[in-house]
């Protein structure tokens, strides 16, 4: 039986280190991120006054920039995160 | 031996052997904090009668014989994020001024008291460790003993300040990202961040769990490897102290660096860096003949890695503070904490990925050096309230992007000595950086350039001591770290010229 489409595409990642795509990470539009912030600020409870909100949204637009440079790097679905719990 | 400068297997062989008291050690540790830090701003809290006690104490075991341990006597002090029983372990924070006093000693405390030192002090530090510079807006800044006017680097600034300044000999700090290797580097004194998992932060106040270290500071690297070897051995209290073999690193120190690959880093390690952090780095490869130059690929993606794990794990811890008392932190860490709170989980969970996948190219690079050199940080101290500078051409916020060349390398663990050159006007440290569990490479190495005089603790200046009848001290024209506005300053004069 052949596999499926997106099976071989998986099996290609892992051979390659590639995940079949080359949509990339963009850094946040500022209305975006804007919008972003005082929605987090209000999920998380969070108060959010005027003096303190253009820094929030300037330090997570750097590190959303800064992300961008690992977001898509080509990683099978295997691959493990760094922490292992051990039972 | 002049105590006032003595290194601490100094004051143990002589306490030791009967030259001095413990007593005697303790007392001129007291009076120089007394008389010298109200410029250095490096002590939270000094620990007078809690000294003197346990100095007592050990002259009295000594008078009966028994054994006082490697540290006889050694006077040391820790930042403020270690459990010091009695206290409320503040973490340079006001809000954890209202918590309950620790109930017992850190783990590492009791390691090195085991071993004969006495801790005489909680060390100022840069908020809940979310710093570099060693400001401190609820307790000002922490100074460099070199040059008043500059910065202790951070977040372990009073760690730096207190041994740089002949304080104490000895002292512990934290390092995430760099905050043991930086302070080391402005205040031109040894640093060890061992190997992430060797030593215990049990009774530590934490910041980001996934990437928190914990080691000494010192003017030597033979105290820096005495230090280490009292502290080594799994604990219960630190679930990610590992359980391996203690291995001593004092009996290794002069092997020398014979048979060990020594590579230099290029590409990312030495882009933006600035002259003196060149300088430096030529005279440590010069001094080990290391003429090889190593690629660390993807190194800044492993920085931002880094970034975005401390930024996220930090804004989790603090949520609760930052919905109940969010003007009481620092404003410069508290706008940083909210917007690592919001960051996405998918790049979390990547970041992690990451962190194995750049760990798995980092230890196949281990199979073909023992030790890599880097600049530990990419300029001497700036000057206290510089709030930019310039780093490959570009002007950048200082605060989050002094530790450039520190943050990859923490990222995955890796056991790094910060070594001091001291150059003139401001001394500035390179990192020596070893395999996982390897720290006895770094330390070699570290040792090896001591002995050849290319890497130490300069004694700052008489004019540069702290002294309350003259204020700041040095006003310093040093070339270092530069502004942009200061940049252009030079410039506009030169086009005058």
């Amino acid at each position: 039986m052949r596999p499926s489409k997106r099976e071989s595409t998986r099996r290609k990642a892992n051979r390659t280190g590639s995940k079949g795509t080359n949509k990339k990470m963009r850094p946040a539009a500022k209305e975006v991120a804007d919008e972003y912030v005082d929605a987090g600020a209000k999920l998380l409870e969070l108060s959010l006054p005027p003096a303190w909100r253009d820094s929030v949204i300037g330090n997570l637009q750097t590190t959303l920039r800064l992300a961008a440079s690992f977001a898509d790097f080509p990683l099978p679905d295997e691959s493990e995160p760094a922490p292992v719990f051990v039972p | 031996m002049e105590i006032d400068w003595a290194q601490a297997h100094e004051i143990s062989a002589s306490v030791s052997s009967g030259g001095i008291t413990a007593t005697a050690a303790i007392e001129a540790a007291l009076s120089r904090i007394a008389s010298r830090d109200n410029t250095l701003n490096s002590f939270a809290a000094v620990l007078r009668e809690r000294s003197l006690a346990k100095a007592r104490a050990l002259d009295a075991a000594r008078a009966q014989s028994k054994p006082l341990g490697p540290l006889a006597g050694v006077p040391f002090a820790v930042k403020n994020l270690f459990d010091i029983a009695g206290l409320a372990t503040v973490a340079g924070s006001k809000i954890n001024r209202d918590h309950a006093p620790a109930t017992a000693d850190a783990t590492l405390i009791a390691r090195l008291e085991s071993a004969g030192a006495i801790l005489v002090g909680a060390l100022n530090m840069g908020e809940y460790a979310y710093d570099f510079t060693g400001e401190n807006v609820h307790y000002g800044a922490c100074r460099n003993p070199h040059d008043l006017a500059r910065m202790s680097g951070g977040s372990s600034s009073g760690s730096g300040a207190s041994i740089a300044g002949g304080l104490v000999p000895l002292a512990l700090g934290s390092d995430t990202n760099g905050s043991i290797r930086v302070p080391a580097s402005f205040c031109g004194i040894f640093g060890l961040k061992p190997t992430y998992g060797r030593l215990s932060r049990g009774g530590t106040f934490p910041f980001v769990t996934s990437l928190d270290h914990v080691g000494p500071f010192a003017r030597s690297v033979h105290d820096l490897a005495l230090a280490y070897d009292a502290m080594q051995g799994p604990d219960p209290r630190d679930p990610v102290c590992v359980d391996r073999p203690v291995k001593k690193t004092v009996p290794l120190l002069d092997r020398g660096t014979d048979g060990l690959r020594i590579a230099v880093a290029g590409g990312y390690f030495q882009k933006g860096a600035y002259p003196e952090a060149q300088t430096a780095l030529r005279r440590v490869a010069q001094a080990l003949d290391a003429n090889a130059e190593i690629d660390i690929p993807h190194a800044q993606a492993a920085r931002a890695a880094a970034y975005v794990i401390t930024a996220s794990e930090a804004g989790a811890l603090h949520l609760d503070r930052l919905r109940e008392r969010a003007a009481d932190f620092d404003p410069a860490v508290r706008d940083r904490l909210i917007a690592g709170a919001m960051i996405p989980a998918p790049l979390v969970v990547k970041a992690q990925k990451f962190r194995r996948w750049y760990r798995e190219q980092m230890l196949a690079l281990f199979s073909n050096v023992d030790a890599i050199i880097a600049p530990a940080t990419p300029c001497a101290a700036p000057r206290i309230g510089q709030e930019t500078f310039v780093f490959d051409g570009a002007e950048l916020p200082l605060r989050p992007n002094i530790g450039v060349y520190t943050q990859p390398i923490s990222f995955i663990g890796l056991p790094v000595v910060a070594a001091p050159v001291p150059l003139t006007p401001l001394p500035i440290g390179v990192q020596i950086i070893a395999a996982p569990w390897c720290e006895d490479v770094a330390m070699r190495v570290a040792y090896a350039l001591e002995q050849m005089g290319v890497a130490g603790a300069r004694r700052p200046e008489p004019a540069n001591q702290p002294d309350k009848e003259r204020g700041l001290g040095n006003q310093s024209t040093g070339r270092s770290c530069r502004s942009a506005r200061s940049i252009r300053a030079l410039r506009a004069g030169v086009r005058k010229q």
